[in-house]
């Protein structure tokens, strides 16, 4: 019968021990986040979302950090989702299952984990020498592309797969063709789970720092930018850059333009939940 | 000209022989029940009727298969077109995540049928040849999904009938449904015999009893027996299928 006692204090040992590292989890984060919203909360103003960045810390604003952020994401957009969402149909639906299939497989899940300044080295090489286009945002926008494009793949392909074989059955019983299968049901069907995981692709994009640095991303752009051919800088580059100064007001300046990103991250991760939430309910099998 | 013929068809699946030798005949506008214990190749035979086995991995089929005299296995024939003409309802109801209009007009617009009043038309016709017309009239553009399980399970019905096949192959359609469904998709399938010639895969004895005309049992992925269904359950010749229809095994 001590069996069951010592059973029980396991349990709530281990109850407690749970309770305590969700707590710290949340801790540290809370801390972080206030640290930053006190530091930051009070330098954002109209202002600093439009002013050009400026050796003076009160002058300075993130203009074409945001602008650059905002290029770049529309341009990766573009290139990444076509490409992964069709690699992704072509490998779950047409490609046949044999050995090629399954070594291509383990590589673009592998792709998914290299570090992001290898992709940076991959882009340098390839689009900013080789198709020379220079450290402009179009060459940025191909890196971070081929950066995301697996996550994209991936989760096309757990989307498609989530989709049951009786959809499928029941177009080709009708007498359609794959295309047409694929595109009027499973496609719709599977398209809550692609949206969401090309949100969270794009929310890894928005972050990233090391890839464009690499290629030669500015810390100070002067001008916004018109083209894709220009120059340009990105949010996380330019809090990289102030907060790299010794000015304390530089700081204030990244803390805040920290909380600009950390909004656009979580704006875009609430999206990518609610359409999630949004499909699951539409759809039940 | 027969519907469908089967001349000496052997199936498949990599090294697993699941058909042997099966030929059979099937006459224009009557129902054919398959009946057998699970894994004795009924479904199998039904599947190669309108090649939906064709994505199975290592399947492999001899001999002749001709639906209205033309070998469908040929590689002039069009898959497409022969399942347009050999329609199939499934087992559980397998309804698209769309409303019920889109389901019954999916295969028209497939086949590329654009006029909006032919379309309506016939949504409508497979409706009420489906006996569901009167209960969805005023919901055509709900959820299909939002149907009890019957319901769905003659929508799929209707679906099928909106792209006019000639033939349809039904496996196991009532299995997943309550007996009033049940009873209202053997009224239909009574109905239906007028116009099409059909076959039916079941499990339920008393089912195949009901509805159909002819019967063939399966055994063993052998063609134990083929006759009018009064004969196999009232004299069967072979001792296989009276202890099957008598539930003596299976």
């Amino acid at each position: 019968m001590s069996n069951i006692r010592t059973n029980r204090v396991i349990d709530t040992v281990f109850r407690y021990v749970g309770i305590a590292c969700t707590f710290i989890g949340i801790l540290v984060l809370l801390i972080f986040l206030g640290n930053i919203l006190i530091q930051g909360l009070t330098r954002i103003d109209w202002d600093f979302l439009t002013n050009l960045p400026s050796r003076r810390p009160h002058r300075a604003g993130i203009l074409t950090a945001w602008t650059g952020t905002a290029w770049l994401l529309g341009l990766t957009a573009v290139i990444a989702i076509p490409l992964g969402i069709a690699a992704g149909i072509f490998l779950q639906e047409y490609g046949t299952r044999n050995r090629l299939a399954r070594i291509i497989e383990l590589n673009i899940a592998n792709l998914a984990g290299v570090p992001s300044v290898i992709y940076g080295l991959l882009g340098l090489q390839i689009f900013v020498r080789s198709l020379r286009m220079g450290g402009s945002l179009l060459a940025g926008a191909c890196t971070l592309a081929l950066l995301v494009l697996p996550v994209i793949i991936v989760s096309t392909r757990e989307a498609l797969k989530a989709v049951p074989s009786s959809l499928r059955e029941a177009s080709y019983g009708m007498g359609a063709t794959k295309w047409q299968t694929v595109w009027h049901q499973v496609l719709p069907a599977a398209s809550g789970g692609i949206l969401t995981g090309i949100i969270l692709a794009l929310s890894r994009a928005v972050g990233e720092t090391a890839p464009l640095i690499v290629i030669g991303a500015l810390a100070y752009v002067p001008f916004v930018a018109e083209s894709p051919m220009d120059e340009f800088t990105v949010l996380p580059i330019q809090i990289f850059n102030w907060a790299s100064r010794p000015q304390e007001a530089f700081l204030v300046n990244a803390a805040a333009a920290i909380i600009v990103l950390l909004t656009i991250t979580f704006c875009m991760n609430g999206i990518a939940i609610y359409l999630r939430n949004r499909w699951q309910k539409r759809i039940s099998w | 000209m027969k519907p469908i013929e089967a001349k000496n068809v052997d199936v498949y699946y990599g090294d697993h022989h699941v058909l042997k030798g099966i030929s059979m005949s099937i006459k224009e506008n009557t129902v054919t029940a398959f009946i057998g214990p699970s894994g004795c190749g009924k479904s199998t035979f039904l599947r190669t009727l309108n090649r939906m086995n064709d994505y199975i991995e290592g399947f492999r089929k001899t001999g002749k298969i001709l639906i209205e005299g033309e070998e469908i296995y040929n590689k002039k024939i069009r898959v497409e077109e022969l399942r347009r003409k050999v329609g199939m309802v499934f087992q559980k109801p397998n309804p698209f995540p769309k409303s019920i209009y889109e389901n019954v007009a999916y295969g028209l617009r497939i086949h590329g049928m654009k006029d909006k009043r032919e379309i309506n038309e016939r949504v409508e016709k497979s409706l009420k040849q489906a006996a569901l017309w009167s209960e969805v009239k005023d919901k055509l553009d709900k959820p299909a999904l939002s149907l009890s399980g019957g319901q769905q399970q003659r929508l799929c019905i209707a679906r099928t009938l909106a792209v006019r096949p000639s033939i349809i192959l039904m496996d196991e359609p009532a299995s997943a449904l309550d007996p009033i469904s049940t009873a209202k998709i053997e009224e239909l399938i009574k109905e239906l015999k007028e116009k099409y010639t059909i076959v039916i895969v079941t499990h339920n004895m008393q089912q195949a009893a009901r509805v159909s005309d002819r019967t063939a049992f399966f055994y063993l992925g052998e063609l134990v027996e083929y006759d009018k269904t009064s004969v196999i359950f009232t004299k069967p010749s072979n001792k296989q299928t009276e202890n099957y229809i008598t539930g003596r095994f299976g």
